[in-house]
Order: structure tokens, then sequence, then C-alpha cells
């Protein structure tokens, strides 16, 4: 048995700190960068919880930032290492786990978000590659990724879901086009990516032709895992900033406001609460469904929250800090106004899956009721209306 | 601070519902005497909290918020909420050696004699004898003894003794009977200060009444789910609907999230000041939250087996009366949203 504590600490006190890179280059190399990872992929073949002892050891040298590699790390990274051949392993998941190379996903299309197996975006064969056309919506991060993860249709006459291929996008090739993508807060944090022949060869394409739903379980399975994530302290985060202006403004409470406030207090800590729950559930090596219901009940919360704060303030309500264009790259809940966080919770019941979608997963994966009654599974996609 | 539950709380869990399952249904006085000496005697659940020393099993209030999980779950009527809870809690906050022991061994069941519902009663004191009347209060129909607070002190009270007299009232929940306790020149035995004993054992049965409404949900859940499952309208099971889905997603998530509420309420109480501003603060949010989810499941429940749901015989009912006794017994939501609020510092409108 690795004793990966002892491995980690040696790393320590024999790899230099002072070029931040090049530590996190040796530190894939000694398998310490995710342990449960083969050997020579950046781990050592251990069991998933060991990497919190190897985090603990290292704490404090030079690391990556997961929000910045999010969607590589969460996403990426697991699907390259299931379905990828030798090669590809080796080509990406080193840079992409020291943050040199930047992810984002190519999945959502204007007509296909819910609904992802209708997308339209085509990969046709050309030669010893792929040319690529379709629009992409939704992406984070494009306009600073090296690679994407891309889904396409590569055979229209098959049913929706088995005429799909998986492939990484090169974002620097001819064709890619990243437009950014204005919300109702003001700001892009999203983009549109155009796609117009843009030409992958084959030794991009990830799994099979024909098999991008089966690799895109993969990517979306491990999405599913990473959300639910943060630990905030009681109290913290945006019921903070409500209590925080009943406790700072006596002139803004009202009597209904304080019992919805006290309603809103114990939902935010119940589901705080189930987040340590269930991250306590993953340390013990038994993961469950819990994630999800943390994931819906923050967003409903978020925008209860955000919405009662507004209510409170009344007439400044009514006004809004900046409409000035930002290209942010993450949300900012807490560095923006009253209004900024109204609107853009109101994004947190669609992004990473509606909330809608989110109950039907519940009821048919977690409860087991059956699946409804579906007619777009075994007509070509040709045939489908869009 | 751990919220999943223990191998031996697992154990514990597997004889419970080995021992719950076959007594399906309840008798007509809300009691069930061969279960209740099934659970004190043979399994020795009642003494779980009691100190080894006398005679119990020294466990922590998070293994008895466990047995409450399972006892809702089955709606088993034994007034082990009452006793095991509430009365050794009270007991063990004011220093008794005398009751405790006879708890532990099964010859004794002991209930507190407050209401179950609003403020403690107002019993008079004389020459050592007690007179008042309480209602309302539960779990004492079974009880060999009362715990009374009467003159800022708790008394023991024999329950068949002289001047006692117990009318059971027709209770909403029948699978808890309440009864009025009416006091006359009633013989006690000083115990100690009534005060602390109260207070920690009101915030004990708070915090460890949203497991037994943990175990109420659940069982709505459940049943409801396998009712959806397999009940075919229109050519298809009615689970396949979304309109019902998503309800019972709903629900999934509220269970979901008073299993974490309900943990964390258990261990907070289970430390050496069950009464504590920490243990007040949880046993307040536990039911703030774990009351109205169990009532929302059960309505769920009911509404969504349609006709069947609105029977008699269908026990869907009794789920409902628990679930909504339950939220106001102990204060309801909106009392502990108060409190909460209290312990926050969050102020009501009008005060600076």
């Amino acid at each position: 048995m690795t004793d990966v504590r002892e491995l980690a600490r040696a790393f320590r006190a024999s790899v230099p700190t002072d070029d931040p890179v090049e530590f996190l280059r040796a530190r894939f190399d000694a398998g310490l960068a995710w342990v449960h990872y083969p050997a020579g992929l950046g781990g050592l073949g251990l069991p998933r919880e060991q990497q919190a002892i190897v985090d603990e050891e290292l704490a404090g040298t030079p690391s990556n930032d997961p929000r910045r590699i999010g969607i590589g790390l969460g996403m990426a990274a697991p699907t390259v290492l299931r379905h990828g051949t030798p090669e590809q392993r080796r080509r990406f998941l080193r840079p992409l786990w020291t943050g040199e190379e930047l992810w984002c996903q190519l999945f959502s299309e204007p007509g296909a978000g819910s609904d992802l197996a209708g997308l339209a975006t085509r990969a046709v064969r050309d030669g010893d590659g792929w040319r690529v056309t379709g629009q992409k919506v939704w992406t984070s991060m494009a306009h600073r990724a090296r690679w994407a993860i891309l889904l396409a249709r590569t055979d229209p006459d098959l049913p929706k879901h088995r005429g799909l291929t998986y492939f990484v996008c090169d974002m620097t090739a001819p064709g890619v086009d990243v437009r950014p993508l204005r919300q109702l807060t003001g700001e892009a944090e999203f983009n549109e990516v155009f796609l117009t022949d843009v030409f992958l060869p084959d030794d991009l394409r990830l799994g099979a032709v024909g098999e991008g739903w089966a690799v895109a379980r993969t990517t979306l399975m491990n999405e599913r895992v990473s959300i639910g994530g943060g630990s905030l302290p009681r109290g913290g985060g945006l019921i903070g900033m409500l209590t925080s202006l009943w406790t700072d403004r006596p002139d803004v409470r009202t009597a209904a406001a304080h019992d919805e406030m006290m309603r809103l207090w114990v939902a935010a800590e119940a589901a705080r609460l189930t987040g340590v729950r269930a991250r306590q559930q993953l340390a013990a090596g038994d993961p469950g469904p819990e994630g999800s219901a943390v994931k819906l009940a923050f967003a409903e919360l978020a925008q209860r929250i955000t919405g009662l704060e507004l209510e409170l303030r009344g007439a400044e309500g009514l006004r809004h800090d900046d409409w000035t264009m930002r290209h942010g790259e993450a949300v900012d809940f807490e560095g923006r106004s009253p209004t900024y966080r109204w609107l853009r919770a109101k994004g947190t019941s669609i992004e990473g899956g509606t909330s809608e979608i989110l109950r039907n997963i519940i009821a048919e994966r977690v409860l087991g009721l059956p699946a409804e009654p579906r007619t777009d599974t075994t007509v070509p996609w040709r045939e489908l209306p869009r | 601070m751990n919220l999943l539950y223990s191998q031996d709380e697992e154990a514990l869990r597997d004889s419970l519902r080995d021992l719950l399952r076959t007594r399906a249904g309840s008798p007509d006085d809300g009691f069930d005497a061969e279960v209740w000496r099934l659970l004190t005697v043979e399994l020795g659940v009642t003494g779980l909290v009691i100190p080894e020393k006398l005679g119990g099993a020294g466990a922590s209030l998070r293994e008895a918020a466990l047995v409450m999980e399972e006892l809702g779950r089955f709606l088993t009527p034994v007034p082990y909420l009452g006793c095991a809870v509430m009365a050794v809690t009270a007991l063990r906050v004011a220093g008794d050696t005398a009751i405790l022991p006879r708890i532990a061994d099964g010859s004794v069941c002991a209930a507190l004699a407050v209401p179950f519902a609003g403020p403690a009663g107002d019993v008079r004191v004389t020459d050592g004898t007690l007179t008042g009347r309480l209602e309302s209060v539960a779990d004492a129909l079974a009880a060999d003894v009362l715990l009374v607070p009467a003159g800022g002190d708790l008394y023991e009270v024999a329950a068949d003794g002289p001047g006692v007299t117990r009318t059971p009232v027709v209770s909403l929940d029948v699978t808890r009977p309440l009864v009025d306790v009416a006091l006359s020149a009633a013989p006690g035995r000083r115990i100690g200060p009534a005060r602390p004993a109260l207070g920690a054992a009101r915030t004990a049965g708070a915090a460890l009444l949203a497991s037994e409404q943990l175990g109420v949900a659940e069982w709505c859940l459940d049943t409801t789910v396998e009712y959806a499952r397999t009940r075919i309208q229109f050519g298809r099971p009615i689970g396949s609907f979304q309109a019902i889905k998503h309800r019972l997603a709903d629900v999934w998530v509220s269970v979901t999230q008073s299993r974490a509420v309900a943990r964390f309420a258990a261990g907070a109480v289970s430390g050496a000041d069950p009464d504590g501003a920490e243990p007040r603060l949880a046993a307040a949010l536990a039911q703030a939250h774990c009351g109205p989810v169990a009532v929302r499941a059960a309505e769920e429940c009911v509404q969504l087996h349609g006709g069947i749901g609105f029977t008699w015989e269908h026990p869907a009912h009794l789920y409902l009366k628990r679930a909504k006794t339950t939220s106001i017994a102990l204060g309801t939501a909106a009392a502990h949203r108060r409190q909460l609020a209290g312990l926050l510092g969050l102020t009501p409108a009008g005060t600076p």
C-alpha cells in the first residue's frame, strides 16, 4: 500500500516552489495531481479519497485555480481518461491539469439546450479529418480556451442519439469564431461559438464514430458530481447579505419580511447542511444523489433571497449600479449590487441542467419512476421537428 | 459534525425494522404494550440515553434519534418520545438516580406532565401535595410516573396514585394519545429544580421529534413513489407523468434536506449541555424545517394516492395526522422561527 502522505511530504521537501508552472508539472509527473488517475497520467491509481491527504500535505504550495480550469478538470479530463487513446491522454492531461491549457465545452446550441442529443452542428468526413459547421452557445471560457470538448452530428439519418460523434476542438483552428454573449445582467460571462468549416484531424476524435452520446454521458455524469461543491459557513453567502441588510437598516424592517427572512434562513441552513452531508458521504467513499438536491434547492433559494432583498430596499431597488458590458468569467454574487444579484440568480435554475430536467432525473434515476413515453428516439434525426 | 449514520446506528436500525415491520396497524387506545415491552426489555432502547452506572446503555441522543426515525416510519404507538427522550433528559438534568434505573430496566414508564403544545401548566404545591390541571399531555396514558413541574420544582407523582385523574381526550393523532391530567392534593416527591430540566427536555424533544418527522416523511415518500410506479391510468403508470414526477422530486429534495437537518439537531443535543445556545438553535432549526416537510410529504401522499388516499383503510391519513400534530406540538414552525431570530440577533420589525 502506497503511503501518499509520505510521498507528498517527500515531494514537498525536494521540489522547489519558486516557479509555479514547473512545480505543477513536477507534481503531475510525481502522480500527485489526481491520485486516482493511472501512473504516468498524473496519478497513482489510488482511491479518490486519498487526494484529500495530498492536498492537505501540499497546502500553501503553488496550485492551479479550479475556477479557471474547472471545465477541463471536471468534464474534459475524466472523458479523455476514459475514452481517449494513449496519445490523446498523454497530449492533453498534463497541460490541462497544470492550467497551461484551458478548456471549454461546445455542447449546447440555440436549438438544443436541455434536449442536448437534438443538436445540429454537423461534422462531415474530409480526407483524414472532419469539417465542422454549426453554432454553440453558453460557452464559458471560450475566449480563453485552447481546447474544447465538442459534440457534433456525423449521421443525420440515424436516430438522434446514435448519429453523434465526440471531438476535441482546436480553438485556434481557422473558422472558430468566439463572440461574447451578453446576458440579462448586462455582463457576458458566456460566449457564442460559431464554427464555420473548421477542420479537425481525425486524431482529435474521442471515441468511435457514432459513439458520441456514450462519451458525452461520461462528461455529463462528471459535471453533476462537481456541482454543489462549495462550502460556506452558517449564515454566509446570499443569506448573509440579506441578514446584514436587516441588521444594519432598521428602516427596512417589516413584520411580514421578518418571517419570510427567517423562512429563508432556515431553508438556506437546511441546504447548507445537506451539502455538508453530501461531502461527508463523498469523503466516506459513498457518493449519493444529494448533490442534485443541493443544486435544486440553491437555485430556488438564490432567487427568493435576492428577490426579498430588492423588495426590502424599496425605492433603492429601482436603481442598478452599472450596465457597462463586462466580459467576466465567473458569477459575481458577492461583489456586485443587489439588482445584479437578483438578475443573476435567474440563471441558477437554468445553468448546469434546468430545475425541470433535474426533477426528471431525480424522479427517474433516484426514485425509479418510469420515463415518459417518447417519440424522438427511434426516427431519423433528419425527420424530427425542429 | 458528522451527519452520517454510524455502523452501530445502521445495525440498530436493522433490528428495529425487523421488530416493527410485523407490527403494522395501531390499537384503538394508541398504545401497543407488547411492542413497548419488546423495545424496553428485549432491545433496551428506552435506556439508550441513560448512563451505564444507572443501568442504561450510556449512548447519546443521536442513537435515540435513530429510534425516533424508525418509530415515525412505522408509526408505532409507544411513548418513546415522552419517556425515553423527554422524561429521561429531564431526570438526567435534575440529577435523578431513583427513577432512571427503573426506566432502563423497563419496569417504569415516565412522562413529563406538561401540555404537548403550549406553555407549561399551572400546578400549585401545598404541604407537599400538588393541585392543578394540565391539558393535552402526550405519552401519559401508559405512564407509571408523572413528572410534574410545580412551584419551580419538578415532582414525581404516581400516575395511578391518590388525587390523580387521567382523562383520555379524542386526539387528532390516534397513534399518539393525549390525556388531560387533574391533580387534587396528589402527593409528590421533589426531584430537583424544574426550569433547567424542562428546558433541556423540551430542546431534546424538539430536536429528536425532527427525526420522527423524517421517518414519517420517508414513509410517505416511499409509499407514494411505489404507488405512482404501479398505478395505471390513461394506459401508463401515473409516475411517468411529469406533473407527478416533479411533485415527488420536490418531496425527495426536502426529505433529503430533512435528513441532514435532523442528524445535525440530534448531534447538537448530544453534548454535555443539551440546552445550550447551539442545541437550542439546532432544535429550533429542525422544527422550523422538518415539521413542515413532514406535513407536505403526508399531504402529497394523500393527494397523489387519489381516492384511496382519502379513505380510512389506507394508512396515509394516520401519517397525515401524525405529521400535522407534531408540527404543532413543542412549538409551531413559526414559533421556532421567532426563537431562531432571537438566537441570531435578527430582531423583529419595530425594534432598533
